[in-house]
């Protein structure tokens, strides 16, 4: 293999003239944290009300959010990216859509919107199949002490739910960490887009890569092992251990 | 909102969507989804042996590619692809490597990490007697995976896997970081080329949706058809 390494590269100082390159893609990195949790934060919520409207008595409100789900669930990514960020300033009146576009970091914005959204649909569908993972019973006990339906959400549900449906919900949020990578697309400059940049100023592509690659697995471990103590500190006494009721219900 | 929305260039370029672009997702999604299943049952296998440096080897690799996203792999094997080749045939130059190929050989090597996880699943559900009933019979390995263990397996996973399709059909539109002309590069192509972004994007998410949508329910009917009844 004729490939010139030179692992010396990183310290090497960056066309902007003040990082090096290793700086460039920590910064990188920083973004790509920074999309994944504001992006997260926006998932889980919306993802929780979307999850509690599917399992609720109304039957109305259980069809829109299937429907939300079908529709966040159906379409790539990339597009739906496209769609937030090309498509909607366009949709929306004219003066609106001039902020839209001219707001700084409107990349950061539009990725976070973006990638909560889509993953939204599928924290949604967890939290659906926590809830009705329950015993049934555990509802109706609710109901008869004299709880309101949403007490009984609140209280005795979800809860239980949320602690059962921890291990999917961890490698959700690996994937919100990775699909944060769409972003470049948009022109956000995350970890895998400043190793792009790295490997186009310096045609050293391997080693830029290699950097990305380690920077990522290491923060997808840095998650699960901080997730393990999470999931061993809230599990259901009693069960067989959440994995397992996790892989059942998926 | 709609007022100047202009269906015919849509209508215009639907040809070209459909003919250069769709064509090559599907064939894309296809074919790496049938190299992926083949690599992805190996792995599977190598995972679930008793010969520790194959199960380290094999556990290594899916955990690799399921940390690393998508976009990354597609560049790297981008890059890679042309000097594996050229160690392979032995040239003195980086091979030229068409953007078809490139795309195939990521996605197959990525996604074989996913469906050797549900391949993974799937044999470790078939009861051990099975295997035992099958080496009682006097088949050796090989032939009790051949025509015992992997048909159940497959069977019982069919739905899983075809929902993995579903995001390998979705997640075939990244190639567009390469600027391929699949579906939605095509559809990008007309959108930058006649300034009809809003137009050319959303017919992209309805068709995508369309597919998408039509071939999840499919899986669904199927789902029940097929399942074992125990």
């Amino acid at each position: 293999m004729n490939y010139y390494w030179n692992w010396g590269i990183f310290w090497q100082v960056s066309p902007d003239g003040a990082h090096t390159y290793l700086e460039l893609l920590l910064d990188g990195a920083v973004w790509t944290i920074a999309t994944a949790f504001s992006s997260w934060i926006l998932a889980f919520v919306l993802g929780s009300l979307v999850g509690v409207a599917r399992t609720v008595p109304s039957p109305w409100i259980r069809r829109l959010a299937s429907g939300y789900v079908d529709l966040f669930r159906n379409i790539p990514l990339l597009v739906q990216m496209f769609l937030w960020y090309f498509v909607l300033p366009e949709l929306v009146p004219h003066a609106v859509g001039v902020w839209l576009k001219q707001m700084p970091n409107s990349s950061f914005y539009t990725a976070v919107v973006a990638l909560g959204f889509f993953t939204s649909a599928r924290v949604a569908e967890q939290v659906r199949a926590g809830i009705m993972s329950l015993a049934r019973g555990q509802l109706l006990a609710a109901l008869a002490l004299g709880l309101t339906l949403g007490q009984s959400y609140r209280y005795v549900l979800l809860p239980m739910g949320y602690r059962i449906i921890l291990p999917p919900l961890t490698s959700e949020f690996l994937n919100i960490i990775k699909n944060s990578s769409v972003a470049l697309t948009i022109g956000l400059l995350e970890l895998t887009a400043s190793a792009r940049a790295m490997s186009e100023f310096t045609f050293q592509t391997f080693e830029a890569f290699t950097a990305a690659t380690i920077i990522y697995v290491v923060i997808a471990l840095l998650v699960t092992l901080a997730m393990r103590l999470v999931e061993g500190s809230v599990a259901v006494p009693g069960y067989l251990g959440a994995r397992a009721v996790a892989a059942k219900v998926k | 909102m709609f007022s100047n929305f202009d269906f015919d260039v849509i209508l215009r370029s639907l040809p070209y969507l459909f003919r250069d672009g769709m064509s090559f997702t599907i064939t894309l999604t296809v074919m790496a989804g049938s190299l992926g299943l083949v690599w992805g049952t190996v792995l599977a296998l190598m995972r679930l042996s008793d010969f520790p440096p194959l199960t380290f080897l094999a556990a290594g690799y899916v955990n690799l590619m399921r940390s690393v996203p998508l976009v990354l792999m597609i560049f790297w094997f981008y890059f890679l692809v042309p000097y594996i080749g050229q160690w392979v045939t032995g040239a003195s130059q980086p091979i030229r490597v068409g953007a078809f190929m490139s795309s195939l050989i990521t996605f197959a090597l990525f996604e074989a990490a996913f469906y050797a996880e549900i391949m993974r699943a799937g044999i470790r559900s078939i009861p051990r007697g099975q295997m035992a009933a099958a080496q009682a019979l006097g088949m050796n390995y090989w032939t009790a995976m051949r025509y015992i263990i992997l048909p159940q397996a497959f069977r019982n996973m069919v739905p899983v896997l075809l929902t993995q399709t579903i995001v390998l059909f979705q997640d075939t539109s990244l190639v567009y970081v390469l600027s391929i002309t699949d579906f939605l590069g095509a559809a990008s192509k007309i959108a930058q080329r006649d300034g009809r972004l809003v137009e050319m994007y959303l017919f992209a998410a309805v068709v995508y949706f369309a597919i998408s949508y039509a071939a999840s329910n499919i899986v669904r009917s199927l789902q029940s058809r097929i399942a074992i009844i125990r």
